[in-house]
Protein backbone atom coordinates (compact mmCIF):
# COMPACT_ATOMS: atom_id res chain seq x y z
CA UNK A 1 0.00 0.00 0.00
CA UNK A 2 2.82 2.27 0.88
CA UNK A 3 4.78 1.79 -2.26
CA UNK A 4 1.53 2.62 -4.44
CA UNK A 5 1.01 5.49 -2.66
CA UNK A 6 4.42 6.83 -3.12
CA UNK A 7 4.65 5.81 -6.51
CA UNK A 8 1.36 8.30 -7.49
CA UNK A 9 2.88 10.75 -5.55
CA UNK A 10 6.00 10.75 -7.55
CA UNK A 11 4.04 11.09 -10.67
CA UNK A 12 2.11 13.92 -9.12
CA UNK A 13 5.82 15.59 -8.38
CA UNK A 14 6.79 15.08 -11.65
CA UNK A 15 3.43 16.72 -13.42
CA UNK A 16 3.81 19.39 -10.49
CA UNK A 17 7.63 20.03 -11.51
CA UNK A 18 5.97 20.79 -15.20
CA UNK A 19 3.69 23.00 -13.95
CA UNK A 20 5.80 25.22 -11.31
CA UNK A 21 8.76 25.14 -15.02
CA UNK A 22 5.82 26.90 -16.97
CA UNK A 23 4.85 29.46 -14.25
CA UNK A 24 8.48 30.13 -13.72
CA UNK A 25 9.26 31.40 -17.55
CA UNK A 26 6.27 34.01 -17.05
CA UNK A 27 8.73 36.71 -15.92
CA UNK A 28 10.30 36.31 -18.91
CA UNK A 29 7.85 35.91 -21.28
CA UNK A 30 6.28 39.18 -19.75
CA UNK A 31 10.01 40.48 -20.26
CA UNK A 32 9.84 39.24 -24.01
CA UNK A 33 6.28 40.41 -24.55
CA UNK A 34 7.28 44.18 -23.42
CA UNK A 35 10.15 44.17 -25.05
CA UNK A 36 8.62 42.91 -28.27
CA UNK A 37 5.67 45.67 -27.98
CA UNK A 38 7.88 48.28 -27.06
CA UNK A 39 10.04 47.94 -29.97
CA UNK A 40 7.84 47.30 -32.48
CA UNK A 41 5.90 50.61 -31.95
CA UNK A 42 8.84 52.41 -31.85
CA UNK A 43 11.90 51.23 -33.99
CA UNK A 44 9.69 51.81 -37.48
CA UNK A 45 10.37 56.08 -36.74
CA UNK A 46 13.69 55.33 -35.36
CA UNK A 47 14.57 53.55 -38.63
CA UNK A 48 12.53 56.41 -40.60
CA UNK A 49 14.85 58.87 -39.44
CA UNK A 50 17.82 57.61 -38.49
CA UNK A 51 19.08 56.63 -35.03
CA UNK A 52 21.56 59.52 -34.93
CA UNK A 53 18.52 62.15 -35.21
CA UNK A 54 17.26 60.91 -32.42
CA UNK A 55 20.46 59.83 -29.97
CA UNK A 56 22.12 62.52 -30.82
CA UNK A 57 19.83 65.81 -31.84
CA UNK A 58 19.23 68.69 -29.42
CA UNK A 59 15.87 70.07 -30.25
CA UNK A 60 12.73 68.25 -29.80
CA UNK A 61 9.77 69.92 -31.63
CA UNK A 62 7.33 66.92 -32.49
CA UNK A 63 5.09 69.17 -34.63
CA UNK A 64 7.93 69.92 -36.66
CA UNK A 65 8.95 66.40 -37.09
CA UNK A 66 12.62 67.06 -35.03
CA UNK A 67 12.54 64.27 -32.43
CA UNK A 68 15.96 64.94 -30.38
CA UNK A 69 16.21 63.09 -27.41
CA UNK A 70 20.22 64.23 -26.12
CA UNK A 71 18.31 66.37 -23.91
CA UNK A 72 16.35 63.80 -22.57
CA UNK A 73 18.99 61.24 -22.05
CA UNK A 74 21.74 63.65 -20.51
CA UNK A 75 18.97 64.85 -18.26
CA UNK A 76 18.12 61.19 -16.99
CA UNK A 77 21.83 60.68 -16.40
CA UNK A 78 22.42 63.62 -14.52
CA UNK A 79 19.52 63.13 -11.96
CA UNK A 80 20.46 59.66 -11.57
CA UNK A 81 23.82 60.06 -10.94
CA UNK A 82 22.81 63.02 -8.33
CA UNK A 83 20.48 60.40 -6.60
CA UNK A 84 23.28 57.86 -6.18
CA UNK A 85 25.65 60.58 -5.06
CA UNK A 86 22.95 61.71 -2.19
CA UNK A 87 21.29 58.52 -1.63
CA UNK A 88 23.80 55.60 -1.74
CA UNK A 89 26.22 57.38 1.42
CA UNK A 90 23.12 58.13 3.07
CA UNK A 91 21.93 54.51 2.86
CA UNK A 92 24.99 52.46 3.47
CA UNK A 93 25.98 54.41 6.88
CA UNK A 94 22.20 54.30 7.90
CA UNK A 95 22.45 50.38 7.38
CA UNK A 96 25.91 49.66 8.79
CA UNK A 97 24.72 51.72 11.57
CA UNK A 98 21.84 49.78 12.54
CA UNK A 99 23.49 46.34 12.07
CA UNK A 100 26.50 46.97 13.64
CA UNK A 101 26.86 49.60 15.44
CA UNK A 102 23.07 50.96 17.27
CA UNK A 103 21.95 49.25 20.08
CA UNK A 104 19.78 46.20 19.52
CA UNK A 105 16.84 48.90 21.23
CA UNK A 106 17.31 51.04 18.57
CA UNK A 107 17.83 49.08 15.45
CA UNK A 108 14.43 47.44 16.32
CA UNK A 109 12.77 50.64 16.09
CA UNK A 110 14.07 52.05 13.14
CA UNK A 111 14.17 49.71 11.09
CA UNK A 112 10.04 48.99 10.93
CA UNK A 113 10.27 52.52 10.58
CA UNK A 114 12.45 52.89 7.60
CA UNK A 115 11.08 49.86 5.98
CA UNK A 116 7.54 51.34 6.27
CA UNK A 117 8.40 54.61 4.73
CA UNK A 118 9.69 52.77 1.57
CA UNK A 119 6.27 52.38 0.70
CA UNK A 120 5.23 56.17 0.58
CA UNK A 121 4.64 56.39 -3.02
CA UNK A 122 6.66 58.39 -6.15
CA UNK A 123 4.02 61.28 -6.04
CA UNK A 124 4.28 62.12 -2.66
CA UNK A 125 7.85 62.52 -2.70
CA UNK A 126 7.49 64.67 -5.60
CA UNK A 127 4.59 66.83 -3.78
CA UNK A 128 6.98 67.49 -1.14
CA UNK A 129 9.57 68.08 -3.41
CA UNK A 130 7.49 70.69 -4.83
CA UNK A 131 6.71 72.30 -1.42
CA UNK A 132 9.26 72.33 0.62
CA UNK A 133 12.61 71.64 -1.78
CA UNK A 134 11.80 74.15 -5.07
CA UNK A 135 11.05 77.14 -3.21
CA UNK A 136 14.43 76.72 -0.72
CA UNK A 137 16.76 76.21 -3.47
CA UNK A 138 15.18 78.78 -5.22
CA UNK A 139 15.27 81.57 -2.48
CA UNK A 140 18.71 79.79 -1.24
CA UNK A 141 20.56 79.18 -4.78
CA UNK A 142 18.87 81.32 -7.49
CA UNK A 143 17.03 79.67 -10.77
CA UNK A 144 13.75 78.45 -11.32
CA UNK A 145 14.19 75.86 -8.13
CA UNK A 146 12.64 73.48 -10.50
CA UNK A 147 15.95 71.97 -11.31
CA UNK A 148 18.43 68.93 -11.59
CA UNK A 149 19.51 69.81 -7.89
CA UNK A 150 15.77 69.80 -7.05
CA UNK A 151 15.44 66.07 -9.24
CA UNK A 152 18.79 64.36 -7.85
CA UNK A 153 17.75 65.39 -4.26
CA UNK A 154 14.50 64.10 -4.13
CA UNK A 155 15.43 60.62 -6.18
CA UNK A 156 18.42 60.62 -3.85
CA UNK A 157 15.93 61.26 -1.23
CA UNK A 158 13.43 58.43 -2.68
CA UNK A 159 16.30 55.55 -2.77
CA UNK A 160 17.08 55.74 0.54
CA UNK A 161 14.71 53.25 1.85
CA UNK A 162 15.26 50.64 -1.08
CA UNK A 163 19.19 50.80 -0.63
CA UNK A 164 18.94 50.73 3.79
CA UNK A 165 16.69 48.03 3.68
CA UNK A 166 18.05 45.68 0.77
CA UNK A 167 21.94 46.46 2.21
CA UNK A 168 20.36 45.57 5.95
CA UNK A 169 19.07 42.11 5.07
CA UNK A 170 22.62 41.48 3.31
CA UNK A 171 24.59 42.66 6.20
CA UNK A 172 22.55 40.17 8.75
CA UNK A 173 22.71 37.37 6.52
CA UNK A 174 26.24 37.72 6.90
CA UNK A 175 27.13 34.70 9.71
CA UNK A 176 28.18 35.93 13.47
CA UNK A 177 31.12 33.41 13.41
CA UNK A 178 32.36 35.86 10.67
CA UNK A 179 32.25 38.62 13.07
CA UNK A 180 33.20 36.49 16.38
CA UNK A 181 36.57 35.10 14.26
CA UNK A 182 37.22 38.84 13.27
CA UNK A 183 36.67 40.00 17.11
CA UNK A 184 38.99 37.34 18.46
CA UNK A 185 41.60 38.41 16.37
CA UNK A 186 41.47 41.90 17.73
CA UNK A 187 40.19 43.57 14.76
CA UNK A 188 38.00 46.68 16.22
CA UNK A 189 34.54 46.53 15.05
CA UNK A 190 34.96 48.76 12.22
CA UNK A 191 37.85 46.99 11.37
CA UNK A 192 35.38 43.96 11.26
CA UNK A 193 32.81 45.59 9.56
CA UNK A 194 35.19 47.12 6.57
CA UNK A 195 37.29 43.96 6.27
CA UNK A 196 34.74 41.06 6.85
CA UNK A 197 31.23 41.84 6.91
CA UNK A 198 30.87 44.56 3.84
CA UNK A 199 33.17 42.13 1.50
CA UNK A 200 30.70 39.15 2.54
CA UNK A 201 27.87 41.44 2.01
CA UNK A 202 28.92 43.01 -1.73
CA UNK A 203 26.58 40.68 -3.63
CA UNK A 204 23.37 42.23 -1.87
CA UNK A 205 24.53 45.63 -1.43
CA UNK A 206 25.14 45.58 -4.89
CA UNK A 207 21.78 44.45 -5.45
CA UNK A 208 20.77 47.24 -3.65
CA UNK A 209 21.98 50.35 -5.12
CA UNK A 210 21.15 48.62 -9.21
CA UNK A 211 17.61 48.45 -7.17
CA UNK A 212 17.88 52.20 -5.89
CA UNK A 213 19.56 53.00 -9.39
CA UNK A 214 16.59 51.35 -11.46
CA UNK A 215 14.07 53.53 -9.43
CA UNK A 216 16.04 56.71 -10.06
CA UNK A 217 16.51 56.27 -13.52
CA UNK A 218 12.72 54.94 -14.29
CA UNK A 219 10.96 57.26 -11.55
CA UNK A 220 8.52 59.45 -13.52
CA UNK A 221 5.80 61.01 -11.48
CA UNK A 222 8.33 62.97 -8.67
CA UNK A 223 10.91 63.91 -11.28
CA UNK A 224 8.30 65.61 -13.58
CA UNK A 225 6.82 67.23 -10.59
CA UNK A 226 9.82 69.12 -9.42
CA UNK A 227 12.58 69.13 -12.99
CA UNK A 228 11.18 71.57 -14.43
CA UNK A 229 10.57 69.67 -17.26
CA UNK A 230 12.35 72.14 -20.31
CA UNK A 231 13.53 69.71 -23.47
CA UNK A 232 17.22 71.72 -23.12
CA UNK A 233 20.35 70.31 -21.92
CA UNK A 234 20.95 71.79 -18.76
CA UNK A 235 23.67 74.19 -18.21
CA UNK A 236 24.16 73.89 -14.61
CA UNK A 237 23.11 71.89 -11.52
CA UNK A 238 20.19 75.03 -10.91
CA UNK A 239 18.09 74.86 -14.68
CA UNK A 240 15.84 72.89 -15.35
CA UNK A 241 15.86 69.32 -17.09
CA UNK A 242 14.03 66.95 -18.59
CA UNK A 243 14.30 63.00 -18.51
CA UNK A 244 13.24 60.44 -20.85
CA UNK A 245 10.34 59.10 -18.12
CA UNK A 246 9.09 62.47 -18.37
CA UNK A 247 9.42 63.00 -22.05
CA UNK A 248 6.78 60.10 -22.26
CA UNK A 249 4.66 60.72 -19.28
CA UNK A 250 4.29 64.70 -20.21
CA UNK A 251 2.93 63.90 -23.86
CA UNK A 252 1.55 60.24 -23.94
CA UNK A 253 -2.01 62.18 -23.02
CA UNK A 254 -2.46 63.91 -26.29
CA UNK A 255 0.16 62.82 -29.00
CA UNK A 256 -0.85 60.66 -31.89
CA UNK A 257 0.48 59.57 -35.41
CA UNK A 258 4.76 60.05 -35.55
CA UNK A 259 4.61 61.85 -32.31
CA UNK A 260 3.59 59.09 -30.22
CA UNK A 261 5.65 56.58 -31.93
CA UNK A 262 8.70 59.09 -30.88
CA UNK A 263 7.49 58.40 -27.42
CA UNK A 264 7.15 54.87 -27.99
CA UNK A 265 10.95 55.26 -29.59
CA UNK A 266 12.15 57.47 -25.84
CA UNK A 267 10.89 54.45 -24.19
CA UNK A 268 13.07 52.14 -26.76
CA UNK A 269 16.31 54.26 -25.19
CA UNK A 270 14.88 54.14 -22.20
CA UNK A 271 14.79 50.34 -22.25
CA UNK A 272 18.09 49.59 -23.56
CA UNK A 273 19.75 51.83 -20.90
CA UNK A 274 18.41 49.98 -18.30
CA UNK A 275 18.78 46.72 -19.99
CA UNK A 276 22.48 47.50 -20.51
CA UNK A 277 22.93 48.74 -16.26
CA UNK A 278 20.74 45.27 -15.66
CA UNK A 279 23.37 43.27 -18.03
CA UNK A 280 26.14 44.41 -16.03
CA UNK A 281 24.73 44.33 -12.23
CA UNK A 282 23.62 40.24 -12.97
CA UNK A 283 27.68 39.97 -14.32
CA UNK A 284 29.10 41.80 -10.70
CA UNK A 285 26.60 39.88 -8.59
CA UNK A 286 27.13 36.21 -10.90
CA UNK A 287 31.26 36.84 -10.63
CA UNK A 288 30.82 37.57 -6.69
CA UNK A 289 28.45 34.43 -6.58
CA UNK A 290 31.50 32.25 -8.01
CA UNK A 291 33.85 33.78 -6.28
CA UNK A 292 31.53 33.18 -3.07
CA UNK A 293 30.90 29.89 -3.46
CA UNK A 294 34.62 28.62 -3.25
CA UNK A 295 33.99 28.83 0.54
CA UNK B 1 52.97 51.16 14.39
CA UNK B 2 53.63 53.30 10.77
CA UNK B 3 52.87 56.62 11.23
CA UNK B 4 50.66 56.77 8.33
CA UNK B 5 47.63 54.75 9.83
CA UNK B 6 45.37 56.20 11.88
CA UNK B 7 44.78 54.14 15.02
CA UNK B 8 41.83 51.65 14.79
CA UNK B 9 40.27 52.33 17.95
CA UNK B 10 40.04 56.34 16.88
CA UNK B 11 39.01 54.97 13.34
CA UNK B 12 36.23 53.46 14.94
CA UNK B 13 35.76 56.20 17.19
CA UNK B 14 35.36 58.69 13.97
CA UNK B 15 33.18 56.27 12.09
CA UNK B 16 30.63 55.86 14.39
CA UNK B 17 30.18 59.33 14.95
CA UNK B 18 29.87 60.24 11.33
CA UNK B 19 27.33 56.63 11.17
CA UNK B 20 25.27 58.33 13.77
CA UNK B 21 25.47 61.87 11.96
CA UNK B 22 24.18 60.27 8.30
CA UNK B 23 21.69 58.21 9.72
CA UNK B 24 20.13 60.62 11.91
CA UNK B 25 20.14 62.97 8.55
CA UNK B 26 18.40 59.77 6.66
CA UNK B 27 15.53 59.29 9.48
CA UNK B 28 15.28 63.09 9.96
CA UNK B 29 14.14 63.20 6.13
CA UNK B 30 11.58 60.45 5.84
CA UNK B 31 10.20 61.62 9.28
CA UNK B 32 9.93 65.30 7.74
CA UNK B 33 7.39 63.72 4.90
CA UNK B 34 5.54 62.23 6.97
CA UNK B 35 4.56 64.38 9.23
CA UNK B 36 4.12 67.25 6.90
CA UNK B 37 1.85 64.86 5.08
CA UNK B 38 0.13 63.83 8.26
CA UNK B 39 0.02 67.50 9.77
CA UNK B 40 -1.56 69.12 6.56
CA UNK B 41 -3.94 66.41 5.49
CA UNK B 42 -5.19 64.81 8.92
CA UNK B 43 -7.68 68.06 9.78
CA UNK B 44 -9.05 67.25 5.87
CA UNK B 45 -10.36 63.75 6.83
CA UNK B 46 -13.63 63.22 8.02
CA UNK B 47 -16.86 60.30 7.29
CA UNK B 48 -17.48 62.92 4.63
CA UNK B 49 -13.88 62.66 2.73
CA UNK B 50 -13.92 59.15 2.77
CA UNK B 51 -17.61 57.78 1.71
CA UNK B 52 -18.63 60.36 -0.63
CA UNK B 53 -17.33 60.53 -4.48
CA UNK B 54 -15.21 63.59 -5.82
CA UNK B 55 -17.71 66.68 -7.14
CA UNK B 56 -16.39 69.59 -9.09
CA UNK B 57 -12.95 67.90 -10.80
CA UNK B 58 -11.79 66.98 -6.79
CA UNK B 59 -12.46 70.78 -5.47
CA UNK B 60 -15.39 69.25 -3.54
CA UNK B 61 -16.83 65.96 -2.15
CA UNK B 62 -14.81 62.85 -1.07
CA UNK B 63 -12.61 60.54 -2.59
CA UNK B 64 -14.72 57.00 -2.06
CA UNK B 65 -14.45 56.11 -6.06
CA UNK B 66 -11.12 56.74 -5.92
CA UNK B 67 -10.18 54.56 -2.87
CA UNK B 68 -12.27 51.37 -4.57
CA UNK B 69 -10.32 51.95 -7.73
CA UNK B 70 -7.58 51.74 -5.72
CA UNK B 71 -8.68 48.63 -3.66
CA UNK B 72 -10.30 46.76 -7.19
CA UNK B 73 -6.95 47.24 -8.80
CA UNK B 74 -4.26 46.13 -6.61
CA UNK B 75 -6.76 43.07 -5.75
CA UNK B 76 -5.96 42.36 -9.77
CA UNK B 77 -2.93 42.78 -9.30
CA UNK B 78 -2.55 40.60 -6.54
CA UNK B 79 -4.70 37.83 -7.94
CA UNK B 80 -2.38 37.43 -10.92
CA UNK B 81 0.71 37.76 -9.89
CA UNK B 82 1.18 36.16 -6.32
CA UNK B 83 0.69 32.36 -7.57
CA UNK B 84 3.08 33.31 -10.52
CA UNK B 85 5.55 34.89 -8.53
CA UNK B 86 5.59 32.30 -5.65
CA UNK B 87 5.55 29.34 -7.94
CA UNK B 88 8.57 31.00 -9.78
CA UNK B 89 10.15 31.08 -6.59
CA UNK B 90 9.41 27.62 -5.15
CA UNK B 91 10.69 26.08 -8.74
CA UNK B 92 14.06 28.23 -8.77
CA UNK B 93 15.16 27.41 -5.46
CA UNK B 94 13.32 23.53 -4.93
CA UNK B 95 12.97 22.05 -8.23
CA UNK B 96 15.79 22.21 -10.09
CA UNK B 97 19.74 23.07 -9.81
CA UNK B 98 21.52 25.90 -11.17
CA UNK B 99 22.07 25.60 -14.58
CA UNK B 100 21.04 27.37 -18.16
CA UNK B 101 16.96 27.35 -17.43
CA UNK B 102 17.56 29.31 -14.04
CA UNK B 103 19.93 31.61 -15.23
CA UNK B 104 17.98 32.91 -17.75
CA UNK B 105 14.46 32.96 -15.03
CA UNK B 106 17.07 35.20 -12.73
CA UNK B 107 17.94 37.29 -15.00
CA UNK B 108 14.38 38.09 -16.62
CA UNK B 109 13.03 38.45 -13.28
CA UNK B 110 15.88 40.69 -12.55
CA UNK B 111 15.64 42.75 -15.64
CA UNK B 112 11.95 43.28 -15.21
CA UNK B 113 12.53 44.45 -11.97
CA UNK B 114 14.41 47.12 -13.53
CA UNK B 115 11.66 48.18 -16.03
CA UNK B 116 10.65 51.22 -15.28
CA UNK B 117 6.62 52.08 -14.18
CA UNK B 118 6.39 54.10 -17.38
CA UNK B 119 7.76 51.51 -19.69
CA UNK B 120 4.90 49.41 -17.90
CA UNK B 121 2.53 52.19 -18.62
CA UNK B 122 3.18 52.31 -22.32
CA UNK B 123 3.22 48.70 -22.49
CA UNK B 124 0.19 47.97 -20.99
CA UNK B 125 -1.17 51.21 -23.04
CA UNK B 126 -0.73 49.28 -26.32
CA UNK B 127 -1.49 45.80 -25.18
CA UNK B 128 -4.32 45.82 -22.89
CA UNK B 129 -5.93 49.19 -23.68
CA UNK B 130 -5.71 49.11 -27.29
CA UNK B 131 -5.02 45.67 -28.87
CA UNK B 132 -7.18 43.30 -26.37
CA UNK B 133 -9.46 46.34 -26.17
CA UNK B 134 -10.12 46.84 -22.42
CA UNK B 135 -9.58 49.72 -22.78
CA UNK B 136 -8.93 52.27 -20.04
CA UNK B 137 -10.14 49.91 -17.12
CA UNK B 138 -9.51 48.49 -14.00
CA UNK B 139 -8.62 45.38 -15.45
CA UNK B 140 -6.07 47.11 -17.90
CA UNK B 141 -4.56 48.76 -14.95
CA UNK B 142 -4.81 45.82 -12.54
CA UNK B 143 -3.00 43.37 -14.96
CA UNK B 144 0.16 46.24 -15.90
CA UNK B 145 0.32 46.27 -11.70
CA UNK B 146 0.42 42.64 -12.19
CA UNK B 147 3.92 42.58 -14.33
CA UNK B 148 4.78 44.91 -12.48
CA UNK B 149 5.40 43.82 -9.07
CA UNK B 150 6.16 40.13 -10.18
CA UNK B 151 9.67 40.69 -9.54
CA UNK B 152 8.83 41.83 -6.20
CA UNK B 153 7.52 38.62 -5.28
CA UNK B 154 9.93 36.31 -7.04
CA UNK B 155 12.94 37.85 -5.63
CA UNK B 156 11.44 37.85 -1.90
CA UNK B 157 10.01 34.38 -2.32
CA UNK B 158 12.80 33.19 -3.61
CA UNK B 159 15.16 34.84 -0.59
CA UNK B 160 12.88 33.30 2.33
CA UNK B 161 12.87 29.97 0.87
CA UNK B 162 16.61 30.00 0.63
CA UNK B 163 16.81 31.10 4.04
CA UNK B 164 14.70 27.92 5.42
CA UNK B 165 17.71 25.99 6.73
CA UNK B 166 18.55 22.78 4.33
CA UNK B 167 17.63 20.44 7.74
CA UNK B 168 14.29 21.19 7.34
CA UNK B 169 14.36 19.39 3.79
CA UNK B 170 16.69 16.63 5.14
CA UNK B 171 14.25 15.74 7.43
CA UNK B 172 11.13 16.13 6.49
CA UNK B 173 12.58 13.82 3.30
CA UNK B 174 14.08 10.76 5.57
CA UNK B 175 10.31 10.87 6.75
CA UNK B 176 9.44 10.15 3.33
CA UNK B 177 7.60 12.86 2.03
CA UNK B 178 8.02 13.70 -1.71
CA UNK B 179 9.59 17.18 -3.22
CA UNK B 180 5.92 18.83 -3.02
CA UNK B 181 5.21 17.67 0.64
CA UNK B 182 8.20 19.00 1.35
CA UNK B 183 7.57 21.93 0.01
CA UNK B 184 4.01 23.02 1.06
CA UNK B 185 4.82 21.14 4.50
CA UNK B 186 7.48 21.91 5.63
CA UNK B 187 9.04 24.66 3.50
CA UNK B 188 6.70 27.38 2.84
CA UNK B 189 5.36 27.72 6.71
CA UNK B 190 8.66 28.20 7.22
CA UNK B 191 9.18 31.10 4.28
CA UNK B 192 5.98 32.62 5.17
CA UNK B 193 7.16 35.90 6.84
CA UNK B 194 9.17 36.78 4.20
CA UNK B 195 6.59 36.15 1.26
CA UNK B 196 4.26 38.08 3.31
CA UNK B 197 6.90 40.86 3.35
CA UNK B 198 6.90 40.34 -0.42
CA UNK B 199 3.44 40.58 -1.57
CA UNK B 200 2.77 43.68 1.25
CA UNK B 201 5.33 45.55 -0.54
CA UNK B 202 3.51 45.25 -3.72
CA UNK B 203 0.47 46.31 -2.15
CA UNK B 204 2.14 49.09 -1.46
CA UNK B 205 3.76 49.42 -4.63
CA UNK B 206 0.78 48.84 -6.37
CA UNK B 207 -1.47 51.64 -4.07
CA UNK B 208 0.81 54.18 -4.91
CA UNK B 209 1.48 53.85 -9.09
CA UNK B 210 0.71 56.42 -10.69
CA UNK B 211 2.68 56.27 -14.25
CA UNK B 212 1.70 52.81 -15.18
CA UNK B 213 -1.75 53.37 -14.15
CA UNK B 214 -2.79 56.79 -15.62
CA UNK B 215 -1.98 55.40 -19.47
CA UNK B 216 -4.03 52.23 -18.30
CA UNK B 217 -6.84 52.66 -16.16
CA UNK B 218 -7.16 56.25 -17.44
CA UNK B 219 -8.28 59.33 -14.94
CA UNK B 220 -11.67 58.96 -15.26
CA UNK B 221 -13.60 60.65 -11.97
CA UNK B 222 -16.70 58.14 -12.10
CA UNK B 223 -17.54 55.26 -9.62
CA UNK B 224 -15.86 51.84 -11.05
CA UNK B 225 -18.96 49.69 -11.74
CA UNK B 226 -16.94 46.67 -13.35
CA UNK B 227 -13.50 45.72 -14.08
CA UNK B 228 -13.89 47.90 -17.10
CA UNK B 229 -14.18 50.75 -16.38
CA UNK B 230 -12.38 53.31 -16.43
CA UNK B 231 -11.02 54.74 -12.76
CA UNK B 232 -9.10 56.95 -11.39
CA UNK B 233 -6.76 55.94 -8.08
CA UNK B 234 -6.37 57.60 -5.74
CA UNK B 235 -2.24 58.01 -6.39
CA UNK B 236 -3.70 59.44 -9.83
CA UNK B 237 -6.16 61.97 -8.11
CA UNK B 238 -3.29 62.94 -5.74
CA UNK B 239 -0.95 63.41 -9.04
CA UNK B 240 -3.58 65.28 -10.74
CA UNK B 241 -5.07 67.87 -7.76
CA UNK B 242 -1.67 68.72 -6.91
CA UNK B 243 0.03 69.24 -10.12
CA UNK B 244 -2.98 70.89 -11.71
CA UNK B 245 -3.48 72.66 -8.21
CA UNK B 246 -6.86 71.73 -8.20
CA UNK B 247 -7.02 72.01 -4.60
CA UNK B 248 -4.59 71.52 -2.28
CA UNK B 249 -6.34 71.02 0.38
CA UNK B 250 -8.10 67.67 -1.07
CA UNK B 251 -4.23 67.34 -2.44
CA UNK B 252 -2.98 66.83 1.36
CA UNK B 253 -6.13 64.95 2.65
CA UNK B 254 -5.73 62.11 -0.71
CA UNK B 255 -2.03 62.07 0.11
CA UNK B 256 -3.09 60.78 3.97
CA UNK B 257 -5.27 58.46 2.75
CA UNK B 258 -2.94 57.34 0.91
CA UNK B 259 -0.24 56.99 3.26
CA UNK B 260 -1.89 55.80 6.01
CA UNK B 261 -3.06 53.06 4.17
CA UNK B 262 0.18 51.70 3.07
CA UNK B 263 1.26 52.19 6.78
CA UNK B 264 -1.53 50.59 8.23
CA UNK B 265 -0.80 47.67 5.49
CA UNK B 266 2.71 47.74 6.51
CA UNK B 267 2.17 47.98 10.20
CA UNK B 268 -0.46 44.87 9.98
CA UNK B 269 1.92 42.96 8.35
CA UNK B 270 4.91 43.45 11.01
CA UNK B 271 2.41 42.36 13.58
CA UNK B 272 1.75 39.40 11.87
CA UNK B 273 5.24 38.56 11.26
CA UNK B 274 6.13 38.78 15.11
CA UNK B 275 2.92 36.58 15.95
CA UNK B 276 3.98 34.12 13.34
CA UNK B 277 7.76 34.32 14.74
CA UNK B 278 6.70 34.44 18.53
CA UNK B 279 4.60 31.12 17.98
CA UNK B 280 7.16 28.97 15.93
CA UNK B 281 9.58 29.71 18.98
Amino acid sequence: MVSKSSNKLEKSDKLIKLSLLMIALSAVSVLAIITIFIFEQGLPIMFKYGLKHFLLGQDWYPSEKSFGLLPMIIGSLMVTFGALIIGVPLGLASAIFLTEFSSRRVARFLKPVIELLAGIPSVVYGFIGLMFLVPFIREKFGGPGLSVLAASVILGIMILPTVISITIDSIRAVPDSYREGSIALGATKWQTVKMVVLPAARSGIIAGIILGMGRAIGETMAVIMVAGNAADIPGSLLAPVRTLTSNIALEMAYASGEHREALFATGVILFVIIMILNTVANMTSARQRKRGSGR
Amino acid sequence: MSKLRINPRTEQKIISYLLYFLTSIAIIVLIFILTVILKNGLPQLSLEFLTRNPADMGREGGILSTILATVFLTFIALLVATPLGVGTAIYLTEYTLEGRVTKIIRFGAECLAGIPSIIFGLFGFILFVNKLKFGWSILSGGLTLAFMILPTIIRTSEEAIKSVPPAYRLVSFSLGSTRWQTVTKVVLPSAIPGIVTGVILSIGRSIGETAAVIFTAGSALRMPTSIFSSSRTMAVHFYILAKEGVSMPKAYGTAAVLVISILVVNLLTYYLMEKYIKRKS
